[in-house]
């Protein structure tokens, strides 16, 4: 069973200038983990408004466990929680008078529900007394999901959650997300670290308010239509200006220690291309490998080939 | 693979040993707040036009460490001096040769990109003529051609990032400091941003730089991870790969970070 369905949807802004989401449609199983991976102006909080009934669509429809994002918009408050990307909480408020705030608006108890929030809110219980506006970048995100989840959601929405946030808080937060999912919550993510993206069970990749592709991270990721190969030296900026002047090259990004490059003819020995390319013998210890391309991979091969990539070049 | 130091300079395009000209010299530099120590006893020195990542979890005091060096804050003790000016008595100085970007904070929303190349341009004291000739040129270098008389808040954050960039080297800082320049940018123009990055530091600027992103970090010369105010590893990428035995800088962040005890 589908727990999030949309169909169509656009959204522009500034009386249609912006074209914030183009014709967007996908949905979400019932217990499922699914990102919306894409950069900045990608268009996912957009879709996150309007999925928690804070905004309409132009165009389309959508609906959250069945109910109509429009008509139902009051029975969908109850069942969904949402912490969007920038903290919305109270900063005037101490942690616990924030989670007493959000409790008593659906019209729940601490109390009662604690148990969900309780791996989470332990954390920041040491702080209960603190004011919300006082907390570290990590606390306050314990807080803002403790605060989307005490009502017990059927449905979580998190807008960018690891945004800023170091790779050990990351690493936790994607912890609490799998543990939450064991619960039976459907939960919809987004994020513009590709990394990320491996974590979720299903993923769309959005840009410029296009979806790029669906699938599992792992038929997203052999979806991938050419042989890879990886390229580094010691002099790695040289070896990346030779190698995209290089009319053999296809493609040559960074992609930290290793350059990721493509190369024009499929049929080709890559590996023996980038051996013996022009200046090859310049460049010192230079060494080259096929490589497994990853979700950031198909996401620049995506932008490149679909029709917004006038500055992408 | 063995790196000796030597190589490891000339490999990343530096200067070689005998040349090594340290623009960044920190010995013991310490803050505190109260009795909270955020910055403690760091020591360390970062070459003309080298690359290097300052890496550290959410808390760790890189932010502290950055405000010291670029002249806003006074240390508590230790010593520092940026390009070669001393930290305790010529702040305006160092002010002067340096650049800032940071992602929260970079360029006026309500400017144009040719108005906010003026403002800091002539803030920084680059003669008026030559703020009229260079940003032109800067411009068309962006591909901003278009743009270039609309507000800045109507860009893509990935042209106002690169401008930011732009705009921070201007006046031709002999350091930039970067504080997380590349959140949130998608990831073409997270690369297109350090080809900028890498060509400034061919010109001999130092780049000083922040970021989440672990790849990134496997494209600075040398990083350091600062744990809890101190900084716990010093190296080159590869370097730190081999010494901690992990595949990416990513895995030796963790097992370094994960160790920390306190949070922002």
């Amino acid at each position: 069973m589908n727990s999030l369905v949309l169909n169509n949807i656009t959204k522009t802004f500034d009386k249609g200038s912006v074209l914030a989401v183009d014709n967007v449609s996908f949905s979400v199983k019932e217990g499922e983990l699914f990102g919306l991976i894409g950069p900045d102006g990608a268009g996912k909080t957009t879709i996150f408004r309007i999925l928690s009934t804070l905004m309409l669509p132009d165009k389309g429809n959508a609906s959250v466990l069945g109910y109509d994002v429009v008509k139902d918009y009051k029975k969908i408050r109850n069942l969904v929680g949402y912490m969007p990307g920038r903290f919305s909480l109270y900063q005037d408020l101490s942690v616990k008078e924030n989670l007493q705030f959000f409790a008593t608006l659906f019209g729940k108890s601490i109390e009662k529900n604690y148990d969900i929030i309780k791996d989470i809110y332990e954390q920041i219980k040491p702080f209960s007394n603190r004011r919300a506006g006082k907390l570290s970048g990590g606390m306050k995100q314990k807080l803002a999901l403790s605060c989307a989840l005490i009502h017990k959601p059927k449905i979580l929405f998190l807008d960018e959650p690891t945004t800023g946030v170091d790779v050990v808080s990351r690493f936790e937060f994607w912890e609490i997300l799998k543990k939450l999912k064991s619960q039976g919550i459907t939960i919809l993510v987004s994020t513009a670290y590709m990394d990320e993206a491996m974590k979720c069970e299903r993923i769309a990749l959005i840009q410029k308010g296009k979806m790029l592709g669906l699938d599992t991270p792992q038929k997203i990721i052999e979806s991938y239509p050419m042989k890879l190969y990886g390229a580094k030296a010691d002099d790695i900026y040289s070896l990346l200006k030779d190698l995209r002047n290089y009319d053999q090259v296809e493609s040559c990004y960074p992609f930290g220690e290793w350059l990721h490059v493509t190369i024009k003819n499929p049929n080709a020995d890559g590996l023996e291309v980038l051996k013996t390319f022009p200046n090859s013998s310049t460049h010192q210890n230079l060494e080259v490998k096929i490589i497994e391309p990853g979700i950031e991979d198909n996401f620049i091969r995506l932008m490149n080939t679909s029709d917004n990539s006038r500055d992408n070049n | 693979m063995n790196i000796t130091e030597a190589n490891i300079t000339n490999n990343n395009g530096l200067l070689s040993k005998e040349e090594k000209e340290p623009v960044i010299i920190c010995k013991d530099l310490t803050k505190k707040f109260g009795d909270f120590v955020a910055v403690d006893h760091i020591t360390f020195e970062v070459n003309k036009g080298e690359i290097f990542g300052f890496l550290g979890a959410n808390g760790a005091g890189k932010t502290t460490a950055m405000r010291m060096l670029s002249g806003l804050i006074y240390p508590t003790s230790g010593q520092a001096s940026v390009a070669g000016f001393d930290v305790y008595h010529k702040q305006e100085k160092i002010k002067k040769n340096i650049g800032y970007m940071s992602q929260r904070f970079s360029l006026y929303d309500n400017l144009s990109p040719l108005e906010n190349i003026t403002f800091y341009g002539g803030v920084y004291g680059v003669p008026r003529k030559e703020i009229k000739e260079r940003s032109r040129l800067l411009i068309e270098q962006l591909g901003l051609q278009n743009e270039a008389n609309k507000l800045v808040a109507s860009l893509p954050l990935g042209w106002k990032q690169k401008l930011a960039f732009s705009v921070a080297i201007f006046h031709e800082p002999k350091i930039v400091f970067l504080d997380e320049p590349t959140g949130g940018v998608d990831p073409i123009t997270r690369r297109q941003f350090w080809d900028m990055i890498y060509e400034a530091a061919s010109r001999g600027i130092t780049i000083f730089v922040t970021t989440h992103y672990m790849d990134e970090a496997e494209y600075c010369n040398r990083i350091t991870i600062m744990v809890d105010g101190k900084i716990e590893a010093l190296d080159t990428p590869g370097n730190l790969k081999r010494i901690y035995n992990e595949n990416s800088i990513n895995d030796v962040f963790y097992k370094l970070a994960r160790k920390a005890t306190r949070e922002e």
